[in-house]
């Protein structure tokens, strides 16, 4: 982030505040470019092991843990964590797998349920305190996840389909006159192959990086504007109000990410298995 | 905060380093082994056990419930049995009692007749006694009278004494008459 620099005597602080002469140093996208704590060399490629791998990891173990330990006790009237671990199962099981894909959709309930822990957790800590850093602002995570979901239903489609019959079947949707498959046809294959895992990966990481940095903009507000005067105390005030409601909202807007990214998986896996009819 | 990478790095947010692609499928990866190893499958079994568990508790239910409307069915057609025997056995009762008090009053009626009958026969006897003993007596009285009214005696001889008979029977055959 960079502060304009408004007097000459002193340089501007990372962080500075109002009364330093510095301008607002408005947070960019220099916030999401962390500085890697180690790097590590596998196979010949570059680690960077920095706050982004260390919430990935700790996501990965938090979430398989909590499910391990929840499934554990298989009692026949469950405890407190048996009973969250069946209510979250049945959530995405109910609710994304069965309402989607149908009947068929059980054997896709490990799957969906993954993904959707994964990313709700993974965007959570966006505001936890201490990682406050949702590591799906970060291209590449929405698109490593994207690319599993796209192999998948790719390779679901040409298997319950057939190879060519999955491409031909989407590009020619019946009950559309036949003038309209010149137009139809090259958007429909666009639209399989190019459009849904990109607008899928995408949706995620900006929904995380605009509400990172905004959080982040409110937050370094009421510190900038924070100073023994009226002026400064409400201004202040009135920044930290905002950075509170902003941070319910954005729980508000991990959990409905996470919710439509699965969703979509499973709306694209359903599509996949049963021709378009 | 003061981790940021100096200003002037390459600080273009649609870069795609692919370690971090690899380390987010390795996450990805590791949780879904968890999940769909062992997690799910266990959760999904608990389940399924408790939905069984469930079912099966009510079907014990209705085979109780089956089986106690059963036995009480069974009660209650025990009862009216028991019922019917009781009602036999009090008119039966009642019968065998109809029957003796007519058997007691018959022989009572039989022995009264009997003790009656005795009763007359024996009268009869003493009757019939009294009157033979008397008349031969009236007999024996009127020959003497008649022969001390005639200065003979009349009592060898059989025609006087044929003729008193003769008299006292006209006598009673009038008095019959009468």
């Amino acid at each position: 982030m960079s502060a304009v620099k408004l007097s000459a005597e002193v340089p501007c602080p990372v962080v500075p505040h109002l009364n330093s002469g510095c301008g607002f140093p408005a947070p960019n996208a220099e916030i999401f470019f962390l500085e890697p704590y180690a790097t590590l060399n596998v196979a010949g490629m570059d680690f960077l092991i920095g706050k982004t791998s260390i919430i990935a990891a700790l996501v990965s173990l938090i979430v398989a843990v909590f499910f391990l330990a929840a499934a554990r006790p298989r009692k026949m009237v469950p405890g407190k964590l048996q009973s969250i671990g069946e209510q979250a199962y049945l959530f995405v099981r109910d609710q994304i797998a069965r309402e989607v894909i149908g009947k068929d959709g059980d054997r896709f309930v490990p799957f969906l349920g993954s993904l959707f822990f994964f990313i709700w957790i993974s965007n959570l800590m966006g505001v936890i305190p201490g990682a406050q850093f949702p590591i799906m602002s970060s291209l590449a995570f929405p698109v490593s996840l994207t690319l599993m979901v796209y192999i998948t239903y790719m390779y679901l489609g040409m298997k319950h389909q057939g190879p060519v019959k999955f491409f031909t079947g989407a590009m020619f949707p019946p009950g559309v006159p036949k003038a309209m498959y010149g137009l139809l046809a090259p958007l429909e294959l666009l639209q399989l192959v190019v459009t849904r895992p990109v607008t899928q990966a995408i949706r995620l990481f900006a929904n995380m990086f605009a509400g990172h940095l905004l959080i982040t903009t409110f937050t370094v507000g009421a510190y900038y504007l924070i100073s023994p005067s009226i002026v400064g105390v409400l201004g202040s005030a009135t920044s930290f109000g905002v950075t509170i409601i902003l941070t319910g909202f954005e729980m508000f807007i991990q959990g409905l990410q996470a919710f439509i990214f699965t969703l979509l998986t499973a709306v694209y896996i359903g599509g996949s298995l049963h021709a378009e009819h | 905060m003061f981790n940021i990478i100096a200003s002037g790095e390459e600080t273009n947010i649609l870069r795609l380093p692919i370690y971090e692609v690899i380390i987010g499928a390795i996450a990805f990866g590791i949780v879904f082994f968890a999940l769909a190893k062992f997690a799910f499958p266990a959760i999904s079994k608990t389940l399924e056990d408790r939905a069984d568990a469930i079912e099966g508790g009510l079907a014990r239910a209705e085979n109780s419930q089956a089986e106690a409307a059963a036995m009480l069915e069974q009660y209650r057609a025990q009862l009216a049995d028991a019922r019917t025997e009781a009602s036999n056995i009090r008119a039966e009762a009642q019968a065998e009692k109809t029957v003796m008090i007519e058997a007691a009053r018959g022989e009572a009626a039989a022995v009264a007749a009997t003790v009656t009958e005795r009763a007359q026969a024996q009268i009869e006897a003493e009757r019939s006694q009294a009157m033979a003993t008397l008349r031969r007596d009236v007999s024996e009285l009127a020959l003497t009278l008649a022969g001390k009214v005639v200065g003979e005696s009349l009592t060898e001889d059989a025609r006087a004494r044929a003729s008193v008979d003769r008299f006292i029977a006209d006598l009673e055959s009038e008095t019959a008459k009468k």
